[in-house]
C-alpha cells in the first residue's frame, strides 16, 4: 500500500519501468511468497506428468515380465491359461469382443444422442429444455455398477423377444442366429453402453449444436427454409467435428467400461459369429473376472492386456482432443 | 370445424397451405386404431409388435398426408420432427426403468438396520445384514483420494490459468486430457502393478490412489474453467494495489470462484464414488467392519452390489441386499450432484450475462 503511494508521489511524470522490470512484473513471481507459490503449482502440474509416465513405464514393466514368457502369440492366441505350464495366452479374443461391443455401442447411440441433443436445442418447448438436459446430466451420474445390476437382472430377461424376432428373420445372417439361452451376449452388452455413453455424447453434441451461429440459422429460415432443412443445412454441417469427437468421447468409454460388462455378459474366451449367443469377453471385463483367481504371473498377464487398452484409448482419446482442440471454444472434458 | 381439405383451399399469400395442428394427434390415434385393428386381426400377442405397427403407420401417415398437403419438404419436416421424439421417448426408457426398479426392489431391506450393520456373521445367499462395512470403507477411500486429489487438481489448474505458458503448460493441459480418458481399471491395474512390486496385500488406501488418479483431471478441468471466468480487472485491480500475486490468487481470484471450484470437486466426488473396477484390484472387499484404511482388505458400496451380484449363486436375499445398496449410492451420488449445483447457483460469479 504504501509503497505505491509513494511512487505516485515522487515522481509526477509517471516513470516508464524498464525492460527488466517489465519482464519481472509479466512473470509475477518477485516475491518469496510467489516464488513458493509458484513452485507449489507448477509441481502439481508437474506431478501430474509424472505420474502419466509412471502408469506407462510400470504398466509396461510389468507387462513385459509376462509376454516374455508367454509361449502363445500374445496378440492371436485364442486362449488364456497363466497358471499352466507352460503359460499360453492372447488377447486376440478380447480385441473383438471390445471392438465388437464398442461399435454396436456406437451404431445405437450415436444417432440417438445426436437427435436428443437436437430435441434440446431446437425441438423442445423452451421451458422443457433445461430440465431435460438436466437429467441427462444425472444419467450420466449413475454409477457403472448399477447399470450392470439393472443390465443383468432387468434388461438381459427384457430381450428374449427381441432376440427371438431377429433369430426368426435375420437368423439365416448368422450374425443375428439364436440358440435360446441367456441374453448375456455381445448385443446386450453393445445396447447398455450405448445407454451408459449416451449422456456424453448428448452433452456435447448439445454444447456445439448451441454454438451455431444465430444468423446462419435465421438466414436459413428467412428464405424459407423449415425447421429440418435449417438443421440440415446449417446446424449439422456446423457440429460435424464436435460430433465426431463427442462420439469419440463415448468411444473412449465404451472401451474402458468393466463392471457392466461383467456383470451382463457370459464370458467363455472366444469368438462367436452370432451376436445373440452369450459368450465371448473384453480387456475391462477379463480383467475383472480373472483377477480373483489369478496368481501373480497371471496378474502380470493381465496387466499386459490393460496396458494394450490403455494405449487404444488414448489413440482414441487423442483423436478427440484433436479434433476438439481445432475449435477451442468448448471442451468435452467436464461432460 | 376445419379438416385438411378445407384448408387446402383457403388461400394465403405468404404461407403454403398447412395441416391444422391437431393433424399430429389424429393421425396418432388413427395409427393406434388401425395397428390395434391388424393385431386383433392377424392374431400377434405381442404389444410391443403392436406399438412397431402404431409407429411405422404413424410415420408412414404423417409422411403421405404432409406429402399430399403441404409438399414433400414439409412432410420431411415432419418426418424428421417425429423421429426426434421417438429418439428422446426412446433414450428415456431406461432411465424410468432404471430408477424405477432401483427404487422398488432396494425399498424393500433398506432400513436403520441394514445401514448400521455389516455382513461378518451372514453368510452370502441368506436374508440379513447390511451395508455399514461398506459405507464407512467407501467414505475412508473416497475421502483420503479428495485429500489427494483436490489440492493438486487446484493448485494445477491455477498454475494453467495464472501462470501457464509455454510448452510445460501445452504438454499438461494436453496429458490432463488424455488423463479425462483412461478406464478405471487401468488405474487400478498402476496400483497393483506398484503394490506387485512392493509385495503388498490389498488395502484401502491402495484404492484411494486409484481413485484420486480419477479424480484429478476432473477436478483440474473444472476448476480452469471457474478460474478463467473470473474477470481479469479484478486481477488487475489488486496488483495495481501492489499485491503480490500469491495473494492475489489467494484472495481475490479463488474466493471469487470458490462456488465452482467446490462444485466442481463434489462432482467428481461423486463420480469416484461410483468406480468399483479399481476397488476390487486394490481393496478386494470384505464382509467384516475394517475401520482402518491402511491396512487389511476393506469393503467398498459399489464392490458390494458387485459381490452381492457375483457370490450369491443367485440368492433373492443377496440381490435384495445388491438393490437396496444400489439405491443407497444412488441417492448419496444424486445428493452430491443435487447439492454441488446448487452451490454454483448459489455462488455464480457475476460475469455480466
Amino acid at each position: 500500500m504504501d509503497i505505491s503511494t509513494q511512487k505516485t508521489q515522487a515522481s509526477p511524470p509517471i516513470p516508464q519501468p524498464t525492460d527488466a522490470e517489465q519482464k519481472r512484473a509479466a512473470r509475477g513471481a518477485t516475491r518469496p511468497g510467489d516464488r513458493v507459490f509458484l513452485a507449489l503449482s507448477r509441481g502439481s502440474g508437474i506431478f501430474l506428468l509424472v505420474i502419466m509416465a509412471a502408469i506407462a513405464v510400470f504398466l509396461t514393466y510389468r507387462a513385459s515380465l509376462a509376454i516374455s514368457k508367454d509361449e502363445a502369440n500374445f496378440l492371436t492366441a485364442f486362449e488364456w491359461n497363466t497358471g499352466t505350464i507352460p503359460p499360453k495366452f492372447g488377447i486376440a479374443v478380447l480385441v473383438y469382443g471390445t471392438i465388437v461391443s464398442s461399435i454396436i455401442a456406437m451404431v445405437i447411440a450415436v444417432p440417438i444422442a445426436v437427435a436428443i441433443a437436437l430435441f434440446i436445442t431446437h425441438y423442445a418447448p423452451r421451458k422443457l429444455g433445461g430440465p431435460i438436459a438436466y437429467v441427462i446430466d444425472l444419467l450420466a451420474a449413475v454409477p457403472s455398477i448399477v447399470y450392470g445390476l439393472w443390465g443383468a437382472l432387468i434388461l438381459v430377461p427384457q430381450m428374449d423377444g427381441l432376440f427371438g424376432w431377429l433369430d426368426r428373420y435375420l437368423g439365416w445372417t448368422g450374425i443375428f442366429s439364436w440358440d435360446g439361452g441367456p441374453a448375456r451376449s455381445m448385443l446386450t452388452v453393445g445396447i447398455l453402453l450405448a445407454i451408459m455413453i449416451l449422456p456424453i455424447i448428448t452433452n456435447v453434441s448439445r454444447e456445439v449444436f448451441r454454438q451455431v451461429p444465430q444468423m446462419q440459422e435465421e438466414a436459413a429460415l428467412a428464405l424459407g427454409a423449415t425447421r429440418w432443412e435449417v438443421i440440415r443445412m446449417s446446424v449439422l454441417p456446423f457440429g460435424r467435428s464436435g460430433v465426431i469427437s463427442a462420439s469419440m468421447l463415448g468411444l473412449g468409454r465404451a472401451l474402458g467400461e468393466t463392471m457392466a460388462v461383467a456383470t451382463v455378459l457370459s464370458p467363455d474366451f472366444d469368438i462367436h459369429a452370432s451376436l445373440l449367443n452369450a459368450g465371448g469377453g473384453t480387456f475391462a471385463q477379463n480383467i475383472a473376472s480373472k483377477f480373483g483367481e489369478a496368481s501373480e504371473f497371471g496378474r502380470d498377464a493381465l496387466i499386459a492386456s490393460g496396458l494394450v487398452l490403455f494405449v487404444i484409448t488414448l489413440l482414441v482419446n487423442g483423436a478427440a482432443r484433436a479434433i476438439i482442440a481445432r475449435r477451442k471454444e468448448y471442451s468435452g472434458a467436464n461432460a | 370445424m376445419s379438416n385438411a381439405a378445407i384448408a387446402d383451399k383457403r388461400p394465403s399469400t405468404l404461407q403454403g397451405a398447412r395441416l391444422p395442428k391437431w393433424s399430429p394427434y389424429a393421425i396418432a390415434g388413427g395409427s393406434v386404431a388401425v395397428a390395434i385393428g391388424i393385431g386383433l386381426a392377424a392374431g400377434l400377442d405381442s404389444r410391443v409388435q403392436w406399438g412397431l405397427i402404431a409407429g411405422l403407420l404413424f410415420v408412414f401417415g404423417t409422411y403421405v398426408i404432409a406429402a399430399r398437403v403441404e409438399g414433400r419438404r414439409q412432410a420431411k419436416d415432419r418426418i424428421a420432427t417425429s423421429l426426434v421424439w421417438v429418439a428422446f421417448l426412446l433414450a428415456v426408457v431406461p432411465l424410468v426403468s432404471l430408477i424405477w426398479e432401483t427404487v422398488q426392489r432396494g425399498v424393500k431391506v433398506l432400513d436403520v438396520y441394514f445401514l448400521t450393520h455389516s455382513m461378518g456373521v451372514v453368510a452370502d445367499a441368506e436374508p440379513g445384514g447390511g451395508i455399514y462395512h461398506a459405507i464407512l470403507g467407501t467414505l475412508e477411500q473416497v475421502g483420503l483420494a479428495t485429500l489427494i486429489a483436490a489440492p493438486v487438481g487446484v493448485l494445477t489448474a491455477i498454475y494453467l490459468v495464472e501462470y501457464g505458458r509455454g510448452n510445460l503448460a501445452r504438454s499438461i493441459t494436453f496429458f490432463v486430457d488424455v488423463m479425462t480418458g483412461i478406464p478405471s481399471i487401468v488405474a487400478g491395474l498402476f496400483i497393483l502393478s506398484l503394490m506387485l512390486m512392493l509385495e503388498m496385500q490389498p488395502f484401502g488406501f491402495a484404492g484411494s490412489l486409484a481413485l484420486a488418479i480419477l479424480m484429478m483431471p476432473v477436478v483440474v478441468r473444472s476448476t480452469e474453467e471457474m478460474l478463467k471466468l473470473v474477470p481479469n480487472e479484478l486481477r488487475e485491480a489488486s496488483l495495481a494495489l501492489g499485491v503480490p500475486k500469491w495473494r492475489t490468487i489467494l484472495k481475490v481470484v479463488v474466493p471469487t470462484s470458490i462456488g465452482g471450484i467446490t462444485t466442481g470437486i463434489m462432482l467428481a466426488v461423486a463420480r469416484i464414488t461410483g468406480e468399483t473396477a479399481p476397488v476390487l484390484l486394490l481393496v478386494f472387499g470384505n464382509s467384516f467392519i475394517n475401520a482402518n484404511p491402511f491396512e487389511g482388505a476393506q469393503a467398498s458400496l459399489p464392490l458390494y452390489i458387485y459381490q452381492q451380484w457375483a457370490n450369491s449363486a443367485g440368492s433373492p436375499a443377496a440381490y435384495d441386499r445388491a438393490w437396496a445398496a444400489s439405491l443407497t449410492l444412488i441417492a448419496f451420488v444424486m445428493l452430491l450432484n443435487l447439492v454441488a449445483r446448487g452451490i454454483a447457483r448459489w455462488k455464480a460469479p457475476k460475469t455480466g450475462r
